[in-house]
């Protein structure tokens, strides 16, 4: 009673009705993103048919005639779809006109740079946690170098890494990785030390050596902590590698079709790179999630 | 060894450290710079061991601060001595004139990315999500709705809209501000979503019980109740600014600007000016980032997560 009194009207009474509380959570759920996104539509379909400017020849049809112009300022959602239809679908996979072959490249880098991110952020975090020297020493400048905007050395990165010889896939996963690993770093830090003291003294009483401390009770104990980092790494390594491919003249890959369409003022390819991109990051962290789920016996302790 | 002693001893292995170290930085012959450089790495990760193993105050203060000389110092040895060349990696000191000498134009750079792309469009983005956050605090319907939007944004490159915002703003910096609020309002709506929440049922139980109105509730409990996440979102979104408004101008910026430098620097090949702006940018970042956790402290030193150290009762 007194919650619905403090928080008060509209919100609380009419959706607390018995029967849409009644529903299964996820249909709630996917009604209320529904909802949203409809309402997004319709926000976007009323500015395009406002901004877009008609086009000289229009065609005869049903929807606003300035939804198919060829240079829209605000590109219509059918524009949109059709464009991103065609950029997946309509070549060959191994076209450079499809966006499946750059979305292909762009993820390759980012999962090498992925892979790189896990290994030394593991490999930090161990020796973190084993040496009071880089306990102290060390993690504190990983910690200061979180608010340090590091994708602005990616140019950098680039041209000194392609100067010592490396070009094309190494040089955007060196950035993805000098995105991804502190995130890594950080949370097995945490996860590391996470087992109880009552855990650590037994195997103490045990007189086990630090390696079988480490691979019996520490390193299963960081687990929980393992996937919500290496969610948040995988993100950062896809944004990393798309910003690694906007200095470099790349041909390949969503950052360099981004560039171009940006360069040549493709409004319609922009949208379309922009969510394709977009559906790369949301899938892999979504299969990531799929995988912590298949892992049952990890999420007790979360 | 007593605690004094010992302190004395460290005290005095750092200084004749610091005198090997000097002698190597002075040395022309690389080869004796490289010997003595390798003694001080040495003596250096001992003595500093000793150090971590202090639990006093100035101790963890200083043990990072000497651990990030000793690698400034390495750096700075191992680039002259083995004669790195500078596309590869500047010395330190490289940086550091570099930074001085281009000092005036940094400076233009930082008021163009900084003061009209980065603050600007971080107070639009946040102030505008905290307020998305408490207009959506009354229909859990919504919250439902935007929350997994939110999640879903946050994962997607959103740096990526930049080339739209610069054909529809302009190649100025207000094109940066733009991408900088899309940026930054999902982690404060979040926040502010996920802040409402954290004050009790029970008192809001006594709130209610003193006949407190709505809005006297949200600014007298819940409000001040979410501050630490409100925190959370500000630093949050103060290094994500920095990141967008850096990043947009990769996509093309007038004159000004340390994305422009960066990527003008870079075709010049002049890495050691590449450093000093990344440098800039760094310290930037550093800046707002203590700023806010200083004004979090002030603002919120009543709540549990903030009584560390002395203020702790002792067990």
């Amino acid at each position: 009673m007194s919650d619905v009194a403090s928080r008060g009207g509209f919100g609380v009474t009419t959706f607390r009705h018995a029967r849409w509380t009644a529903l299964p959570g996820w249909l709630r759920q996917a009604a209320s993103v529904g909802a949203i996104l409809c309402m997004m539509l319709a926000v976007w379909s009323i500015a395009a048919t406002l901004v877009n400017p008609a086009p000289d020849d229009p065609e005869p049809g049903w929807l606003p005639a300035n939804w198919w112009n060829d240079r829209p300022v605000l590109p219509s959602p059918p524009q949109v779809l059709i464009a991103t239809w065609n950029g997946l679908f309509g070549y060959p996979v191994s076209s450079p006109r499809s966006l499946i072959y750059h979305a292909v490249v762009t993820l390759d880098a980012a999962l090498t740079g992925f892979a790189l991110a896990i290994a030394v952020g593991i490999a930090l975090a161990t020796a973190i946690v084993h040496s009071k020297l880089l306990d102290r020493g060390l993690l504190p400048w990983v910690i200061v170098s979180q608010s340090i905007p590091v994708l602005a050395t990616a140019p950098m990165i680039v041209v000194v890494l392609g100067h010592a010889g490396f070009s094309g896939l190494l040089p955007k996963a060196v950035i993805s990785a000098s995105l991804a690993f502190f995130p890594v770093t950080i949370g097995m830090c945490k996860g590391l030390r996470a087992a109880g003291s009552a855990q650590m003294e037994l195997l103490r009483t045990y007189n086990a050596s630090r390696a079988q401390v480490f691979w019996k009770l520490r390193w299963p104990a960081s687990i929980p902590y393992l996937f919500p980092s290496l969610k948040v790494a995988l993100a950062l390594s896809i944004t990393g590698a798309i910003v690694g491919e906007l200095p470099t003249g790349a041909t390949a890959g969503l950052g360099a079709r981004l560039l171009i369409a940006s360069y040549n003022g493709l409004m319609l390819l922009m949208w379309a790179t922009l969510i394709v991109a977009s559906l790369l990051a949301g899938l892999s962290v979504g299969v990531l999630t799929l995988i912590e789920r298949a892992l049952p016996r990890f999420r007790a302790s979360q | 060894m007593t605690g004094a002693v010992r302190q004395q001893a460290l005290a005095g292995t750092m200084a004749v450290l610091a005198g090997i170290a000097a002698l190597a930085l002075l040395s022309n012959a690389a080869t004796v710079a490289l010997a003595l450089a390798a003694i001080c790495a040495a003596g250096g990760c001992f003595a500093l061991a000793g150090l971590a193993e202090d639990e006093g105050r100035a101790a963890v203060v200083l043990t990072p601060a000497l651990f990030a000389a000793l690698v400034l110092f390495l750096w700075e040895v191992l680039t002259r001595g083995f004669d790195i060349p500078m596309i590869l990696l500047p010395a330190p000191s490289a940086i550091g004139s570099a930074f001085w000498d281009t000092l005036p134009d940094l400076k233009l750079d930082v008021q163009q990315t900084v003061l009209y792309a980065a603050i600007p469009g971080f107070l639009a983005g946040t102030i505008l999500g905290f307020l998305a956050g408490v207009a959506v605090d009354r229909s859990p319907f919504l919250q439902q709705g935007l929350l997994p939007l939110s999640n879903f944004a946050s994962v997607i490159p959103i740096v990526g809209v930049a080339p739209i915002m610069i054909m529809w703003f302009g190649f100025d910096w207000q094109s940066k501000a733009a991408v900088v609020v899309l940026i930054t309002f999902f982690p404060a709506f979040v926040n502010m979503v996920a802040g409402l929440q954290q004050a009790s049922k029970i008192e809001r139980d006594l709130m209610t019980s003193y006949a407190a109105t709505y809005w006297q509730t949200m600014w007298k409990l819940r409000l001040p109740a979410a501050l630490p996440f409100l925190f959370a979102a500000l630093k949050i979104n103060a290094s994500l600014a920095l990141i967008g408004a850096i990043v947009a101008e990769f996509f093309g910026t007038p004159v000004h600007g340390i994305g422009f430098r960066i990527s003008a620097e870079i075709g010049h090949l002049a890495l050691d000016r590449v450093w000093a702006a990344i440098l800039v940018a760094a310290l930037v970042g550093s800046i707002s980032y203590a700023l806010l956790a200083m004004a979090e402290r002030a603002a919120t030193f009543w709540h549990p997560s903030q009584l560390t150290g002395r203020s702790r009762p002792k067990s």
